[in-house]
């Protein structure tokens, strides 16, 4: 399966999905200017991989920063999650960040998926 | 020119540390923030209230680049807005203001007014409704919980205004309010 990696910039994230190496991460900031557009590749690339998925995804929240419609999004890669059997999210905050770790916890209420919270 | 040296009095009387007037793009909103990261870095400003002043920014900035109704559409500027940064000894200031059309004032008032009554806890159930109830994205890229966010970020009250500008038009005043001193202990 082909592999997405892309790099971040001073508004989108650094993403790497990678089915062979089982490597599933969205770190940085995201605040795009057009949220959904930004996203819809990664939104297709999870309906291809929940074809075909690896019996365990571990799948990486790492972010310094998200604005609003970002969330929204994210919340839209959770739902896709969801459908994919042998998911976790594991939900990465900076240690004083106590926005981030809430903004983990808030989603982790909205879809029915394993959470696992980690500090960097 | 007597108005550069009054402009210059009003910004160091408002405390000011930034003001722009003009086109509000992603280039700008990106400008914008970089400076205001530098400025706040200078100083070791706390990473915990530069995170609130960057977060409470990035909405208000994308909420005028999404929102702001344009004064003149036929000279096709665009978005021609306001957006200030004021910081004294305890607090920062985020203020903006843009004209939009008056049929949608009552709306924003609306709304602006649901989340001033809120606590922490009921801007947090707001959150989630909006974030749920909605199926995508507006036609216009957002999630409808730019000012919710505001409100959660800065822990304070949005203040808000509206003025007539002509019949068509009024001119929308936002300011947000983060405090410099670390509430979370």
């Amino acid at each position: 399966m082909e592999v997405i990696n892309l790099e971040a910039t001073e508004d989108t994230p650094r993403i790497v999905l990678d089915k062979d190496k089982s490597l599933f991460e969205i770190s940085g900031r995201s605040l795009p200017e057009d949220s959904a557009e930004f996203y819809q590749p990664i939104l297709e690339w999870l309906d291809r991989y929940q074809k075909n998925a690896n019996p365990q995804t571990k799948f990486a929240f790492k972010l310094e920063y998200f604005n609003t419609a970002s969330s929204k999004l994210i919340l839209d890669i959770l739902s896709k999650l969801e459908d994919i059997t042998g998911t976790t999210v594991i939900w990465y905050y900076h240690e004083d960040d106590e926005d981030m770790e809430e903004a983990g916890e808030e989603f982790s209420e909205l879809v029915d998926i394993p959470f696992e919270f980690a500090t960097y | 020119m007597d108005f550069v040296y009054e402009l210059h009095k009003t910004m160091l009387q408002e405390k000011l540390i930034l003001a722009y007037e003009g086109e509000f793009t992603q280039e700008v909103t990106k400008s914008i923030l970089a400076m205001t990261e530098r400025n706040m870095d200078s100083f070791g400003e706390d990473s915990g209230v530069k995170r609130k002043v960057f977060n409470v920014m990035v909405e208000c900035l994308q909420n005028i680049s999404k929102h702001a109704d344009n004064l003149d559409p036929e000279s096709g500027a665009k978005n021609n807005a306001l957006f200030m940064i004021g910081k004294d000894e305890h607090h920062y200031f985020i203020t903006s203001g843009n004209p939009v059309f008056t049929e949608k004032v009552p709306e924003i008032n609306r709304k602006l007014s649901g989340i001033n009554d809120l606590d922490k806890d009921g801007l947090k159930a707001l959150y989630k409704e909006i974030i749920t109830g909605s199926p995508g994205l507006s036609e216009k890229g957002g999630a409808g919980l730019g000012f919710v966010d505001m409100a959660r970020k800065s822990g304070n009250k949005l203040q808000f205004e509206f003025e007539t500008i002509d019949g068509r038009l009024s001119f929308f005043s936002l300011k947000n309010t983060v405090s410099r001193v670390n509430t979370k202990e």
